[in-house]
């Protein structure tokens, strides 16, 4: 025998369901009941960089879109830093990077509006291309997924990502790039997540 | 700059897998390809960070932030209060809980909900509290009701509340479900199941807490909650040790 260590073990992970709405986004299950709901607005007003929207579906095994996702962003700052004191870059006033959106009842849509985020460091002194942390959560995944969003217009940052590159099935990086079109001016990216076959989006053990 | 230090791995044979056949929905919403293995990043160890303006005294009260006034919900009055913890077992103050579930009756507040117990007009089911300086979190609110399930044509939920926890980090973000002791559904649910043993089941009971139940008023359980911990930068100029 050996001391045992006096670790903790994480608390397991279960299912979100279908109602994560009640708590996480309530306004969306139909009832108000917060001064504020949170993750409504990720950059705030005074960011800078370029306004974007982001779309998509997250499709399951059978090709139909989930209508019952949440999914959560975290995201730097156009200059590559992050809300959170061990950034230590400092971002603007308002600017959170982090936002909450539901797919829409009906089709599974889902969107948000932010601003591009920017390169920012990697380890080791590499640099990391602009992205986008998304998790995600639903009735029957038990344990939220974590997946990347890259920008299609950042190809030669994307070419030189640590993250991207330790994705050993080369056509598999594509999966985390969204693609952009352009409407009322406006900047948009679409990102349609597949949980499975054979353009399963990469997802992440981090 | 110094490396930021990472949080431990997740036990992955801990947690329930993807693909669980016996809570049937897991079965086309599973990943079927290796989830791809990262090392901590910026991306990974930095996260939202939540304040008390972001949220107001009553939200962690679901007796009365619903009700109407001088009203309640129906059901058993319980305090449903822990400590967030990591795996080093030290307090994870400031991070926001959220919490959710059905009615006394086992009805949720949702448009997707059809069951046939009745919604309560004095209860909304949702709750959102911010941890104090040593990881403690409370909410006041009724035990939920069983309510069945489209799973097996006779498969009923266990009593649960719905929780959603934060951490300092991205990568700790967690959703889980809180069952309370003694229930006889717990060996019968598919959700608890997909867990693989019976020790991370057991980690999600709250226990019956009559020291912090108040007499003629409300039955507490306690529900703490473990976060992944962070490594300790031993070889690295950083006196405070993690
Ligand atoms: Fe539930």
């Amino acid at each position: 025998m050996v001391q045992s260590l006096d670790y903790l073990k994480e608390t397991p992970s279960q299912t979100a369901g279908p109602y994560v709405h009640i708590g996480l986004a309530p306004g969306a299950a139909g009832f108000d009941i917060y001064r504020e709901e949170l993750g409504r607005d990720i950059a705030g007003p005074n960011a800078k960089g370029t306004r974007i929207h982001v779309e998509g579906c997250v499709y399951d095994g059978m090709g139909a879109p989930i209508k019952d996702v949440l999914i959560e962003v975290w995201q730097a700052n156009s200059e590559g830093h992050y809300a959170h004191p061990e950034d230590g870059g400092g971002v603007e006033e308002g600017f959170r990077g982090w936002g909450r959106v539901i797919s829409d009842f009906d089709t599974g849509l889902w969107g948000f509006d932010t601003v591009k985020p920017g390169p920012l460091a990697g380890r080791n002194g590499g640099q990391q291309a602009p992205h986008l942390n998304f998790w995600i959560v639903a009735r029957g995944i038990n344990v939220g997924l974590n997946t990347r969003m890259y920008f299609e217009d950042e190809a030669e940052a994307n070419a030189k990502d640590q993250v991207l590159n330790l994705i050993e099935w080369e056509h598999r990086r594509a999966t985390l790039v969204a693609s952009k079109s352009e409407r009322d001016g406006q900047p948009v990216y679409r990102f349609d997540i597949r949980l499975q076959g054979d353009a399963e989006t990469v997802f992440f053990d981090v | 700059m110094r490396p930021p230090a990472e949080f431990y791995q997740r036990d992955r044979e801990w947690h329930p897998p993807a693909l669980t056949p016996d809570y049937k929905t897991s079965v086309a919403r599973s990943p079927q390809y290796s989830l791809i293995s990262l090392e901590n990043t910026v991306s990974e160890i930095t996260g939202p960070v939540f304040g008390h303006n972001d949220i107001d005294p009553i939200d962690n009260d679901l007796l009365s932030n619903y009700a109407k006034p001088g009203e309640g919900p129906i059901g058993e009055r319980i305090i449903l209060h822990g400590r967030v913890l990591d795996e080093n077992a030290r307090p994870v103050p400031n991070t926001l809980v959220e919490a959710w579930q059905a009615n006394a009756g086992g009805r949720y507040r949702h448009k997707k909900d059809t069951y046939f117990a009745p919604i309560d007009p004095n209860f909304g089911g949702c709750g959102r509290t911010v941890t104090d300086e040593n990881g403690y979190y409370v909410f006041r609110t009724v035990k939920p009701g069983a309510y069945p399930w489209r799973n097996w044509v006779n498969s009923w939920r266990p009593a649960h509340i719905h929780l959603s926890i934060f951490g300092s980090g991205f990568v700790q973000r967690l959703i889980t479900q809180c069952y309370f002791e003694g229930d006889p559904l717990l060996p019968h649910c598919p959700i608890v199941k997909s867990i693989p043993s019976q020790e991370a089941r057991d980690a999600l009971v709250a226990a019956l807490d009559l020291n912090a139940t108040i007499p003629l008023d409300t039955i507490a359980y306690k529900f703490d909650i473990v976060l992944r911990g962070r490594r300790s930068t031993l070889f690295e100029n950083r006196l405070e040790g993690n």
